[in-house]
């Protein structure tokens, strides 16, 4: 067990390496840009640029700036935005939190429960035609990008059929379905595509010979005693899966309109407001990071013969 | 013992009721040479292209890869009309393809409720035909999906070779040396894998101008890392093997074997490894584009053209169907080729 801790530490010592090599590129890369962050830079004089860097702090040092920063953001405060009217980024990110983890949320769900259902099946009825369905819908899944996708959904849902609104955030579960599914086909796929692999080696095993053997239908068989096998190696894909998602909120959420971080991040790329860059930047990494090392616990917990090579990783 | 011999007479009986012209004497010069290997041997390529030949849908997609890619090759000296002219009085036309007769493709659209020539009403000559219509700025469509293709196959293969270069020569070097230098080597892969590729992209973007370099450098910085795991645990596995200790025993230098004896063994999923980042560098640059950090105007790219159609979409569905089919076509048929490789060249899945 004193293995096992050992592991965990070193993984979370390797995180708090991780991220602040990140925000240190990040403030570095940030400095060497062209230019300021003001709007309608061209009619600035030299005092009034003068007059705003020294507001906004820029006109120290690069090395007593990251010091400033780093110690603010330790304490959880990550500076006012550039170009959302002097707002605190953190204020800005709370209200939008919300939505994303939502949507993060339900997608995986979603994704998952139909890809799990979808690989079993596939695997239950292997080489079949239901098996070719299956596998040609994982694969359709894996390639149209998701931004395909979700402009095709909210065509036909919302624009043809009406079904569900168009965009924005302003109609309760309604406005989630369509975002949802769009962000849940990259996990349906991945998932299906992981379990059908599993499951047909585990549907060949000697233990569920046995339960064959007692006269258990083929769908309890699999879905009671076979999946619980085939589920433990999902566990390994999640944190790929969570990367993809984050990737996939940031162009779901701009084609649906929703206040989320997705969004946001987007928006303050294109308008140069550097704290949030640097703020989102940090919030993504730190939830990134922080599933794979949950998911490397997990691991280890749900499936002891991991834990002994877990440190190997 | 009575059971016994009754057996056989039963047995006799029923050779005797074969008839003898069911039989042919053996040729007297024929020799039984059960060591003949009848087979042909097959090296490791040829066994894998044989299976991969059996994948229907992946043969189909390689096929029609090689297909998209000469028409791109083609693309660099010819392109049926400039793809960044803009020429207004012919903005906005829909698709004519000419003998064609299907409305959608002959230059007709449905303006409040009727179908309208609109190549009559632009004046477009009877010899100039858009087949996948035109843009808002009057470019030709095909033009900008035949160039923006290409970008997105720019960037694969940059995003390959990267992998190639630097995945391999880092989980060899990992996998060979060993010891200190792969514990080393190996925590560094750590904590750059834990960095997000997008984080690394947007990075990029700050540092250098958006556009294909700044794409291709991304993917180069973070693309390789899985490449160089997978090399690595490979290598760790051959490394003892008996043909690497004859090697040893033989003089080689220990370049040379990882070179040419690890190397070679490596092939097959060096092969599968790149084929599957090649899809995912397609979809990253359209995502980036997309999103409208990828790109920049008034250059193409599947992404770029996506964006652009999308906002039209109601009013001018072509400009977002045909680069929405070409990225679909593409990333599946890669997709399938890549599967189809593994299955072929993957010795785990070997049948």
């Amino acid at each position: 067990m004193s293995n096992f801790f050992r592991f965990i530490l070193k993984r979370v010592v390797y995180m708090l390496i991780t991220l602040f090599l990140i925000s240190s590129c990040t403030f570095l890369l940030m400095n060497f840009l062209p230019g300021t962050p003001y709007n309608n830079e061209a009619k600035l004089t030299n005092k009034q640029r003068e007059i705003m860097n020294k507001r906004y702090g820029l006109n120290k040092p690069l090395v007593k700036r990251y010091i400033i920063y780093m110690s603010g953001a330790v304490r959880g405060d990550f500076g006012i935005s550039l170009q959302f009217g002097d707002q605190p980024v953190k204020s800005i990110l709370a209200k939008r939190i919300g939505p994303s983890l939502q949507l993060g949320a339900q997608a995986m769900i979603l994704g998952t429960t139909v890809g799990i259902i979808l690989g079993t099946v596939a695997a239950m009825f292997q080489n079949s035609f239901i098996d070719g369905i299956a596998s040609l819908s994982a694969i359709i899944g894996r390639s149209v990008p998701n931004f395909v996708f979700a402009v095709l959904l909210q065509l036909l849902f919302a624009v043809y059929l009406k079904w569900f609104p168009i965009a924005l955030w302003n109609e309760g579960f309604l406005s989630t379905v369509l975002p949802t599914v769009a962000l849940s086909i990259s996990p349906m796929a991945d998932s299906a595509r992981f379990i059908r692999t599993e499951m047909i080696e585990v549907l060949n095993s000697d233990y569920i010979e046995l339960a064959r053997a007692k006269g258990m239908s083929e769908w309890r068989v699999a879905f009671k005693h076979g999946l619980r096998n085939a589920l433990i190696p999902l566990i390994t894909i999640l944190g790929p899966m969570s990367v993809s998602l984050m990737t996939g909120s940031l162009v779901v959420e701009n084609i649906f309109a929703i206040p989320g971080i997705g969004e946001q991040f987007v928006k303050s790329i294109m308008t140069n407001d550097y704290s949030t860059i640097m703020a989102v930047t940090m919030l993504y990494s730190t939830l990134l990071v922080t599933i794979i090392l949950l998911v490397d616990i997990l691991y280890g917990i749900v499936d002891p013969r991991i834990r002994v090579g877990g440190g190997e990783y | 013992m009575d059971e016994l011999i009754d057996k056989k007479d039963e047995n006799k009986n029923l050779y005797s009721e074969i008839p003898s012209s069911y039989f042919t004497p053996l040729d007297e010069t024929y020799h039984f040479d059960n060591e003949r290997i009848a087979a042909p041997s097959l090296s490791f390529y040829q066994d894998g292209w044989r299976r991969l030949r059996k994948n229907k849908a992946a043969v189909v997609s390689m096929v029609i890869l090689l297909l998209i890619i000469s028409i791109e090759i083609v693309s660099i000296w010819y392109t049926p009309h400039d793809p960044n002219l803009q020429n207004v009085p012919h903005a906005n036309l829909p698709p004519r393809i000419p003998h064609v007769n299907i409305n959608g493709f002959n230059g007709k659209a449905k303006i409040s409720g009727e179908w309208v020539d609109k190549y009559e009403l632009a004046h477009v000559p009877h010899d100039v035909n858009y087949y996948f219509g035109t843009d808002a700025f009057g470019r030709d469509l095909l033009s900008r999906v035949l160039a923006g293709t290409r970008i997105s196959l720019l960037i694969a293969l940059a995003a390959a070779f990267f992998d190639l270069l630097i995945g391999i020569t880092y989980g060899l070097v990992s996998g060979w040396k060993g010891g200190s230098v792969d514990i080393i080597m190996q925590r560094i892969l750590e904590i750059i894998s834990g960095i997000p590729t997008l984080v690394v992209v947007i990075l990029m973007l700050l540092f250098i101008r958006p556009g294909v370099t700044s794409i291709i450098v991304a993917m180069g910085l973070t693309g390789w890392i899985t490449m160089a795991r997978v090399v690595r645990a490979e290598t760790l596995k051959l490394k003892d093997q008996e043909f690497v200790l004859a090697a040893r025993t033989l003089g080689e230098s220990s370049l040379n074997i990882a070179v040419s004896h690890i190397l070679p063994n490596l092939s097959g999923i060096i092969i599968v490894q790149t084929m599957f980042t090649i899809p995912s560098a397609i979809f990253f640059e359209a995502f980036l584009s997309f999103i409208g950090v990828g790109m920049r105007a008034p250059n193409a790219s599947l992404g770029t053209l996506l964006n652009e159609g999308y906002k039209t979409f109601r009013f001018l569905p072509h400009l977002m169907w045909f680069p929405a089919a070409a990225i679909c076509i593409i990333m599946i048929t890669f997709n399938l080729l890549a599967d189809g490789l593994r299955d072929a060249f993957d010795p785990k899945m070997k049948d």
